[in-house]
């Protein structure tokens, strides 16, 4: 067997993948292959999409290395590190490195991908300007960041933007400098670039449009730059960011075709036989491709006609740029900005929730799309602008998912779809995977096939393709997400580790198990969390607790507060409503007004006043402020209502006094209707129950207010105590298994029904474990209001009071007075 | 610069982890007590709906307002993606008890 001499200029993604698949394919019939690898830069091949996660310290170098050095050494393959190529000689068929390595070839594989682009500015060469390319320029940032404050990036495309967000999460003060009008014009409009500015600017980035820096400036050391506008911004650190070209030096010293990259055929050959060209560096029929998918594609013509295969022609791409930029989903596809005659472009924008969605239509065909912050959709829409298919039936339905345009099933999809956009690995590799490498999970199939490795969102995806080819064999592996990036461990974890390490207070945990500091997201979290796992019999710490929880009323926009007292099953009586008056009076009371769990709400009310109204009211707090158990309405029932077949007025009352006081994963509300007219709408609310004859129905996950959905049937039952214990049960699963801030409606969605009857109906055991779980919290449980006569600090309720002028020391009032005389 | 410091309490006053008002004049200030041991403080209100600073929840040195989360730097005064800022009140502790300087209080009265 002969051995063929292949040399492979570039190490990183493009040729690495190329010569995966020329392993995978067992190499060329009729001869083995003798590789010798040249890589510019020091390290084994990345990947380079996760760069930024190194920059912000999400991870270390190894953490993104594709091929570690054994995989070269398994394979024999010459590996030549820190050697860019210099010289290529196309007559003697050698290559040249800079450190004067040579290398003799029978087939030669270019793949040096690209070079940064620098804009024509002043000053560039100063020690704190740097490009963002490759794990050294990761470095080196990294290094200058440690002792910078104001860095500027040049360039707000997508790595330039990523990189914005790693430096604002390293702590920098970070400003994005852009060219263009809008951000990341490649890949969207005006209106979705306006949106996704807002939400890098959420991140504390400062964002300037329509900025073209022409010199940075300083005295040796960079002090900021300066703009053709005649601006200036201060900076310590400037990053550019301005864009690729394809690296073709070596192909031109060659003499190869060069146009804007090295011309290749549609096998990836250059103009001279034997020489091979793949990635950013080549230009195929007229285009220059930079995103992942298209480039693997490349590298698999490229191995099967390097190992004579050229039976699969590469034609190109189309493709969809699938982006997570600075953390927002962004795909945008074909002819996005509506240019050319006739098209029409249907758009749906919600820029407070960060979503944008975009269908250009031309001739009735979908011929472009964005979809930011929700892409969903973007699946089935790339799909019938690559079939080319007439929508017109189906325009109303595009955009919203229904009306005869089914949401995407993977199923439906050809092999050739592309299931990963940043790996580009498409369907029929992860069947294969399936089937033939025996994955049963995402993490299986990441490792087997690369998809799903670096932004993740192809990860319910992969679920769904698992669940059609296992069918009942496939157990989702619980993927649930980190509770915060604060604290990154998912729920059940960091409620395992709460209890096995005895952590009580939320600075404890935070210390032993996050960053120490924890954000306005995971501390209230946390400190339900810390209450319900203790059942109550935790430290409590009100510095973690939102407003309302503090002082135990809802902040109103004008920063007064409401305050709702509780009236168990909605029922109260003259007297109250006196007392109820008097304090509305008393306290100046703006509004009294009936909220839409049937109670009564004084809205207007100081804080300092708070103690005082509670005190008049005499009445427990209703905890419309908190994720707590709210209300439980009720109608009438047997007393009065002729069609009554239960007494639901006491039965609301037993329901309210059984959980009030209780905290919970998000607000919980109740009903109880006396017959099935349900006139109490029982079947819209967290839990409900509704009187028929000779029992109750117990329904669960209902809701009416930003979802509408129906609650699902818990079960019939004969009395009234096996009700209260279905609802006790069930609400303390719902306690315990919730993700914090998910209503019951969403979590017997995630979780399903019938995991949950068979819980909290078909075994005894964990039943009653439930009941006296939560038992054990009530037994805790204290009406908050109390805390008008022992409150939890002093000022709990009061501002400060400053000392009155000239009440200072002596010294201070004599600057008062210069003070005084200078003014 | 000369500057005139006014008490507005002691270090009691405000728990550890948390922010109180103070009306000095017509200036509102929230003070806050970190984690850290530190007070400072900035104007009460928000630059955006003029949400109460003082009942925010405190991160580290940052506080989110109640209202709608904008989040404010208490070292800078810096509203986090708003090029807005709030002005800062240089704060000390002397003997237990919390001073502001309040140069600007005294020139508006």
């Amino acid at each position: 067997m002969t051995k063929q001499r292949l040399v492979v200029v570039g190490n990183g993604m493009a040729a690495l993948a190329c010569l995966e698949e020329i392993y995978r394919r067992g190499g060329p019939p009729q001869a083995e292959f003798e590789v010798t690898v040249f890589g510019a830069e020091r390290e084994v091949n990345y990947n380079r999409i996760l760069l930024s996660d190194v920059l912000s310290g999400k991870k270390n170098t190894e953490e993104i290395v594709l091929n570690p050095l054994t995989w070269y050494a398994e394979r024999g393959i010459r590996l030549h590190l820190g050697e860019p190529v210099a010289h290529l000689d196309v007559q003697n068929r050698t290559v040249r490195s800079a450190g004067g390595i040579e290398a003799s070839y029978d087939l030669l594989l270019l793949a040096m991908g690209s070079v940064p682009f620098i804009p024509p500015i002043k000053g560039v060469e100063k020690p704190d300007v740097f490009t963002y390319r490759s794990l050294e320029d990761v470095r080196v940032i990294r290094d200058r960041a440690n002792r910078s404050q104001n860095a500027l990036v040049i360039g707000g495309g997508l790595r330039g933007l990523e990189a914005a967000r790693a430096l604002a999460e390293l702590g920098l003060e970070v400003t994005v400098a852009h060219l263009m009008d809008r951000l990341l014009e490649m890949q969207l409009d005006g209106q979705a670039a306006a949106i996704l500015r807002r939400q890098i600017e959420e991140l504390g980035i400062r964002v300037l449009l329509g900025h073209c820096a022409d010199e940075i400036l300083g005295n040796g050391a960079t002090e900021g730059v300066h703009f053709t506008n005649g601006t200036a911004r201060e900076a310590d650190l400037v990053l550019i960011s301005t864009g690729i070209r394809p690296n073709v030096a070596l192909a031109q010293e060659g003499g190869l075709e060069v146009r804007r990259g090295i011309v290749v055929n549609d096998f990836l050959e250059t103009s001279v036989p034997g020489i091979y060209a793949i990635g950013e560096c080549v230009e195929h029929r007229g285009k220059t491709y930079g995103l992942v998918a298209p480039i693997y594609e490349q590298a698999k013509t490229a191995a099967a006609a390097l190992c004579g295969d050229q039976s699969k022609p590469y034609t190109g791409s189309v493709t969809a740029a699938k982006l997570k930029v600075a953390g927002v989903d962004v795909v945008s596809m074909g002819n996005f900005l509506a240019d050319g005659a006739a098209c029409e472009e249907m758009v749906y924008s919600d820029p407070t929730a960060g979503i944008y969605q975009k269908v250009v239509l031309q001739g009735g065909r979908v011929v472009g799309g964005i979809f930011l912050g929700d892409t969903a959709l973007s699946g089935r829409i790339f799909q019938v602008l690559q079939s080319g298919e007439d929508v017109t039936l189906q325009r109303k339905g595009l955009l919203r998912g229904e009306g005869g345009v089914p949401p995407a099933s993977v199923m439906a999809l050809p092999d050739e779809a592309v299931i990963c956009g940043c790996m580009g690995v498409c369907k029929g590799t992860i069947m294969a995977a399936i089937q033939e490498h025996g994955c049963t999970s995402r993490e299986a199939i990441a490792e087997e096939t690369r998809a799903c490795t670096s932004c993740k969102s192809c990860g319910p995806l992969l679920d769904q393709i698992l669940q059609q080819v296992l069918g009942g064999e496939y157990v989702k592996t619980a993927q649930q997400p980190v509770f915060c990036g604060c604290l990154p461990l998912d729920q059940t974890a960091l409620r395992t580790e709460i209890k096995v390490r005895g952590l009580r207070s939320a600075t404890e945990a935070l210390r032993a198990l996050g960053n120490g500091v924890g954000c306005a997201v995971c501390k209230p979290g946390l400190s339900y969390l810390l209450s319900e796992v203790w059942a109550n019999d935790h430290l409590e710490e009100r510095q973690h607790r939102f407003i309302n929880d503090r002082v135990h009323a809802n902040i109103q926009k004008d920063s007064s507060f409401s305050v709702v007292p509780r009236m168990y099953g909605g029922v109260t009586s003259p007297e109250e409503l006196r007392r109820i008056a008097d304090a509305a009076e008393r306290y100046g009371v703006r509004m009294v007004k009936l909220t839409g769990g049937a109670r009564i709400d004084l809205l207007g009310v100081s804080k300092a006043d708070l103690p005082r109204i509670w005190a008049d009211l005499g009445m427990p707090s209703g905890h419309a402020y908190a994720k707590a158990i709210r209300t439980c309405k009720s109608c009438v029932g047997t007393d009065f209502c002729r069609f009554g077949v239960q007494d639901s007025i006491s039965m609301g009352i037993a329901v309210e006094k059984a959980f009030e006081g209780l905290y919970t994963p998000h607000k919980v509300k109740l009903s109880v209707s006396g017959c099935p007219r349900n006139c109490a709408e029982s079947t819209v609310k967290d839990i409900g129950l509704v009187g028929i004859q000779g029992g109750w129905e117990v329904y669960v996950g209902g809701a009416a207010g930003m979802k509408v959905r129906k609650g699902d049937l818990l079960c019939t039952v004969e009395t009234r105590e096996e009700a209260l214990a279905a609802s006790a049960k069930f609400l303390q699963l719902y306690r315990e298994e919730a993700r914090y801030m998910e209503r019951t409606y969403d979590y017997v969605e995630r979780v399903g029904m019938e995991t949950i009857q068979k819980v909290v109906l078909e075994n005894p055991d964990e039943g009653s474990a439930l009941l006296s779980r939560l038992n054990q919290s009530k037994a805790l449980a204290q009406d908050p209001w109390l805390e008008r006569e022992h409150p939890v600090h002093p000022r709990q309720f009061e501002d400060l009071i400053p000392a009155p002028a000239g009440a200072s020391d002596e010294s201070q009032e004599s600057e008062v007075r210069s003070q005084g005389l200078e003014g | 610069m000369m500057n005139t410091w006014v008490c507005v309490g002691s270090v009691d006053d405000i728990p550890r982890g948390e922010g109180r008002k103070v009306a000095l004049g017509d200036l509102v200030v929230a003070v806050f007590h970190l984690d850290d041991g530190r007070f400072l403080a900035v104007d009460h209100h928000c630059p955006h709906r003029r949400g109460p600073l003082a009942d925010g929840l405190l991160c580290g040195k940052t506080v989110v307002c109640p209202l709608h989360g904008w989040k404010v730097d208490l070292d800078s005064g810096n509203v986090h993606g708003e090029g807005a800022a709030l002005r800062t009140f240089p704060a000390e502790v002397r003997e237990g008890r919390i001073y502001l300087s309040t140069r600007e209080v005294l020139l508006t009265r």
